[in-house]
């Protein structure tokens, strides 16, 4: 068997972020630290997309786990800036639990359309609710770490340091849980169901429970977005917010859990350039991209590396 | 003995087919049932009914003393019955070998092994080794060593059978219900087929029903015989009797013959 170089190629990656992470310039730790945040998204629906599922409607978690982070902050005065993800991370697989029940039932362009018809709920009962700033949202208070408030110099970096090394733990039980009898269930769910059953497991438990990863995911790059922007409104549970994640998980592929923050990153860069030369028609360029990419590498940026392992 | 199967009045109808009417035979463990009938004889409608594909519309069906009616087809298969498909059902993206590897995972995960927690190569529970080796012995078992890194979805017809049936050995089952285990295979390699599907099986103490159109080999491999016709069960009796019952031989037997000569008509139209 080939050996398992993943956890080391994350370990690595993490240390360059933490390393150069003090020396960067505001304008790379910010769009690195928002991709971090859209990678955990991205990294959630990669687990569904092995099954053959998409979920257009992944924002919706997204945003729960946001206004989970702004609501603690708010209310409780919260602000340490793991409490705040984790939080996020907890009460979207909560709610992902309860809704899995009727989502787990539904296959292909059901479920993606169920899915997104509940990320639109959310969103307007958000723009109706007075209390928590209807279409406005409302402001994150700076986040601390470990209860230290860190120099205005500083908070940045701190936050990318959490945000990295929260990526680092999830990606690696992702990895952990891909390899696992449930976890590599997947591209058999895909295939066939009734073999599934036959072999005595359950492909609607299973896809409820990667239905709750994937939500627990989201969740925790939304508590994420939400101290790193400082600003939620409800735009974050709206359906393009939903396309996004869904075209980084495609642009990514699903090879790997690296893939999807490859992809969040890539997506920031190409979106900050493409809007910085032509903000009119910075779109234009980041359907291009996907574009080129379906074409040439079906399976995702990512098999660019597979297939020079292969050589 | 104590049946290890045991169905009792089973009945079942779509719309105006009754697909089974008053189905009742049991099975020994350890013997070997071969399954008669023409086509919409009603075979494979009690093949699903037994691993809980269909249920009946009356009837019950108990294995080894335990009611088994009402229960899931998961269910029925971590109880011990597996079943292959007359059309075989595979992960058709995945290699010969992924399939058996993704088979021997549900059966590690359902014995609570390999999961989350667990730490290098855990052996798969009743194999006693870890499931690369078991995955390889089993399609070496099934002569499918030479297609091991072929996708399921290109292999030839009679290689996607016996892999189906490879599948279902992954399980360890006490009963194995095989549709129509040789469709698709010339008359001349069904025998060497067959013996070696009952060789790999019959060595674990597998009790086996089998469905199969071609007489000699029921006659071969069957201990027993159920002959369907038109949703009942006609003869149920050894071989060299059941063949040679009158309404066998009627309804049955002479179908299979013309089948044979409509298939030879076929062959050189
Ligand atoms: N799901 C179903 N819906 C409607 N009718 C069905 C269904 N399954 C089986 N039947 C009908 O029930 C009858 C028995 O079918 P069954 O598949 O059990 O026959 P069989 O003995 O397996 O035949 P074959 O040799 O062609 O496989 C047929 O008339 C068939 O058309
Ligand atoms: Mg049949």
């Amino acid at each position: 068997m080939r050996p398992d170089r993943t956890p080391w190629v994350l370990g690595a990656i993490l240390a360059v972020l933490l390393v150069v992470g003090p020396f960067a310039p505001l304008w790379v730790v910010f769009p690195v630290t928002i991709a971090i945040a859209k990678g955990l998204v991205a990294l959630g629906l990669m687990i569904l997309l092995r099954c053959g599922l998409v979920s257009f409607g992944q924002a919706l978690y997204y945003c729960i786990g946001a206004y989970t982070a702004g609501m603690l902050g708010r209310v409780f005065e919260l602000d340490g800036v793991f409490t705040l993800m984790l939080a996020g991370m907890a009460v979207a697989a909560a709610t992902a639990y309860v809704l899995g029940f009727l989502l787990a039932r539904y296959r292909g362009i059901f479920f993606g359309l169920l899915s997104l018809a509940f990320s639109m709920i959310f969103y307007g009962l958000l723009v109706k609710s007075e209390t928590l700033g209807s279409t406005d949202g409302f402001n994150v208070l700076p986040s601390t770490l470990f209860g230290i408030r860190p120099a205005d110099e500083w908070v940045r970096y701190a936050v990318l340091a959490a945000a990295s090394s929260v990526a680092f733990v999830a990606a690696l039980l992702v990895h952990r849980y891909l390899r696992t009898p449930l976890g590599s269930l997947a591209p058999a769910i895909k295939d066939n169901e009734i073999r599934v059953e036959y072999m005595g497991a359950s492909a609607r438990y299973a896809i409820h429970v990667k239905y709750v990863i994937a939500a627990a995911l989201a969740g925790l790059g939304g508590g994420l977005a939400a101290t790193t922007v400082g600003h939620i409104d409800p735009e974050m549970a709206y359906w393009t917010v939903s396309g996004e994640f869904v075209f980084i998980t495609i642009l990514a592929g699903t090879g790997n859990v690296i893939a999807p923050f490859l992809g969040a990153l890539i997506f920031e860069g190409i979106r900050n350039v493409a809007f910085a030369v032509s903000p009119n028609t910075w779109q234009m360029v980041l359907g291009g991209a996907l574009l080129a990419v379906i074409v040439f590498l079906p399976n995702g940026l990512w098999s660019l590396f597979r297939r020079g392992r292969a050589a | 003995m104590a049946a290890i199967l045991d169905a009792k009045g089973l009945h079942k109808s779509f719309g105006a087919v009754v697909a089974a009417s008053d189905i009742t035979a049991e099975v020994a463990p350890d013997s070997v049932v071969g399954l008669i009938g023409t086509n919409g004889a009603g075979k494979t409608t009690f093949i699903n009914m037994i691993t809980g594909y269909l249920k009946p519309d009356r009837g019950r069906i108990h294995y080894e003393g335990r009611d088994i009616t009402d229960l899931a087809p998961r269910d029925i298969t971590r109880l011990g019955i597996c079943r292959s498909f007359q059309i075989p059902q595979l992960y058709s993206s995945l290699s010969a070998y992924e399939n058996m590897l993704i088979g021997l995972s549900v059966v590690m995960r359902n014995h609570g092994v390999g999961g989350f927690f667990s730490r290098g190569r855990p052996d798969v529970p009743g194999h006693g080794r870890p499931a690369e080796e078991v995955a390889d012995d089993l399609l070496e078992r099934f002569g499918l060593a030479e297609y091991r890194d072929k996708n399921a979805q290109v292999l030839p017809g009679g290689v996607r059978k016996l892999l189906d049936i490879a599948l279902t050995m992954a399980a360890k089952p006490k009963v194995l219900l095989l549709d129509e285990p040789t469709s698709g295979v010339s008359a001349e390699e069904k025998f060497s087929i067959m013996e070696m599907i009952m060789k790999a099986v019959r060595a674990e103490g597998v009790t086996v029903l089998f469905v199969e159109h071609d007489m000699e080999v029921v006659s071969r491999f069957a201990e027993r015989v159920l002959a369907f016709y038109d949703g009942r069960i006609i003869a149920d009796a050894p071989p060299e009797v059941a063949l040679n019952d009158r309404e066998v031989r009627r309804f049955v037997v002479g179908g299979e013959l013309h089948r044979l000569d409509e298939k030879r008509d076929g062959a050189h139209a």
